[in-house]
């Protein structure tokens, strides 16, 4: 496959990675870097093994095989509280909103993991819904306003790398222009972002690189400049 | 169509609060243990009883009084939960209720085999703190110190610990861990020692009423195997898993056990089952349960 060019070394490498939920072997070595600042994407069918690759990379799964280094720290072997305290954070595909808490417990929620988070104020410039709905009952939120405070709340930690699970599932056109242009500002910011994205055409507009998964590896990697030209291939991968 | 006397209605009503007040404070502890552990913790009765010991011992053998007691009983048993959270409860985690419920029974069964072969069934004296000897003329009847004191303090740590799940930062994590502990945990929270400490607090409730209970039941090896049936009924009328719930139900239960007494004595071992009976078919998550 065509490794696009690397500069520097990168912030988060997988080598090789396997997970198994119990008994079923879900990755099967999965290999993929991202660089410091960087929006990379991946891409692949359901049950492709994106999310258990989030997953796993967050000490979230069973059992897991091979490497996933953190500014070089091994996480495999890691459990995920100490994975979240080197700067990693998720934001899960169901976006994990706690029914028993307000949506100011949500957001407050996870603990600082390191200096340089946004503000509380910041996050609601970015996302000025949940200022309105601070004392609601976190699920009573509209989904779109869920995954603002999914979002929203990981970028209080300091964490320096985001991985995003389909941001935009199930949303509305207006709300997915705004999660790009948070993704966008964030990038600008320095942050580095792992994506999960079905919707290519959400993620050409913010993604750097993208990485295609089949059956649990990564089967295919190319930079945004050569998504056009990629484009027949992308269709046959993701059947649409 | 009653004839009964108000000294007698309130006097049970009196005991009906207190012993409401026993079974909020162990229904707390259960309801918070299987919140977060998500286990049926049979146990608690026995470690009540260990609780009350743990008072008896602390003044046979240290010389420590009741005052000292109320402090250190839960602590130490708060202590001892812990251990058998580490050693035993955490590795059920994950497995079906069954597990645990085994688990738990178990554990009371040789706790409580344990104190009666050593001291037997009958029960051992462990006097009123000088403090709160004495009682209370209201006019329409006696109110004993110590029975007021019971009835006052239980209710006071009901609500401070309602007060610290659902109104402090702490209490955001431990809600967070019950709904999705692996989210939380993904956080950067060390879940797994949450756990512990919670059954560790859970166990110091039960131990904290053992201590309560010891002036006014004397201190029995079967103390908390009486009682701990009627607690599992209270917690299921009142919904597993709910800490406000549990503490209304708990006293709101024990009026009820005393009015009966006032007005049909014969079902006052039962009415109690009968509302669970009841409850179970018309709402079978409970009161304030909530449907998962």
């Amino acid at each position: 496959m065509a490794e696009p060019q690397t500069a520097g070394a990168p912030l988060l490498e997988v080598k090789g990675l396997q997970a198994w939920y119990g008994e079923s072997h879900i990755l099967h070595g999965v290999d993929f870097n991202v660089r410091k600042g960087e929006v990379v994407t991946l891409l692949g069918r359901n049950g492709a093994g994106k999310t258990t690759t989030l997953k796993s990379i967050m000490g979230m799964v069973g059992k897991r095989r091979g490497s996933a280094e953190y500014e070089g720290h091994q996480t495999v072997g890691l459990t995920s509280d100490r994975i979240a305290r080197l700067g990693i954070a998720l934001c899960p595909e169901e976006r994990g909103i706690f029914s028993s808490l307000s949506v100011e417990e949500n957001l407050m929620l996870p603990p600082r993991v390191a200096p340089g988070g946004l503000t509380v104020e910041q996050i609601f410039e970015l996302f000025p819904n949940l200022k309105e709905r601070l004392n609601s009952q976190g699920t009573k939120l509209s989904g779109g306003e869920q995954q603002m405070l999914a979002i929203g709340r990981i970028l209080r930690t300091g964490a320096r790398l985001l991985m995003l699970d389909e941001p935009t599932e199930g949303l509305a056109p207006v709300i997915i222009d705004q999660i790009g242009h948070t993704i966008a500002g964030l990038k600008r910011q320095g942050f580095t972002i792992l994506l999960v994205e079905q919707n290519f055409r959400f993620a050409s507009k913010v993604a750097d690189r993208y990485y295609v998964m089949e059956h649990g590896r990564v089967i295919d990697a190319f930079a945004n400049a050569d998504l056009e030209a990629n484009m027949g291939k992308l269709h046959d991968y993701l059947g649409v | 169509m009653f004839n009964i006397s108000t000294q007698a209605l309130f006097s049970q009503l009196l005991v009906g609060l207190i012993n409401g007040s026993f079974y909020a404070l162990l229904s707390l502890g259960l309801a918070v243990i299987f919140g977060m552990l998500n286990i049926i913790n049979f146990a608690h009765g026995a470690l009540y009883m260990m609780g009350a010991f743990c008072a008896y011992f602390l003044l046979s053998i240290a010389g420590l009084g009741y005052w000292w007691a109320l402090v250190l009983s839960p602590l130490i048993m708060g202590a001892f939960g812990m251990f058998l959270e580490r050693t035993m409860l955490h590795r059920l985690a994950g497995l079906d209720h069954l597990y645990g419920l085994l688990l738990t029974f178990g554990l009371a069964l040789i706790f409580q085999g344990l104190f009666q072969n050593y001291f037997g069934s009958s029960g051992l004296p462990y006097a009123i703190p000088q403090e709160l000897t004495g009682a209370q003329n209201l006019g329409f009847m006696f109110l004993p110190n110590y029975r007021a004191w019971v009835v006052v303090f239980s209710l006071a740590v009901c609500l401070a610990t309602w007060f610290a799940i659902e109104k402090t930062k702490l209490g955001a994590y431990l809600r967070a861990a019950t709904e999705n502990p692996s989210l939380v945990r993904a956080f950067g929270v060390n879940v797994p020692r949450m756990i512990t400490l919670t059954y560790g607090f859970g166990v110091g409730l039960a131990a904290l009423a053992g201590v309560l209970a010891a002036p006014i039941n004397q201190v029995r090896p079967l103390m908390g195997g009486d009682l701990i049936i009627v607690v599992f009924a209270v917690v299921v009328i009142g919904g597993m898993g709910s800490i406000m719930g549990s503490i209304v139900t708990g006293f709101a239960l024990g009026l009820v056990e005393g009015l009966t007494k006032v007005f049909y004595p014969e079902a006052s071992n039962t009415v109690v089952f009968v509302i669970m009976a009841l409850v179970l078919l018309v709402k079978p998550a409970g009161l304030f349960g909530r449907t998962a």
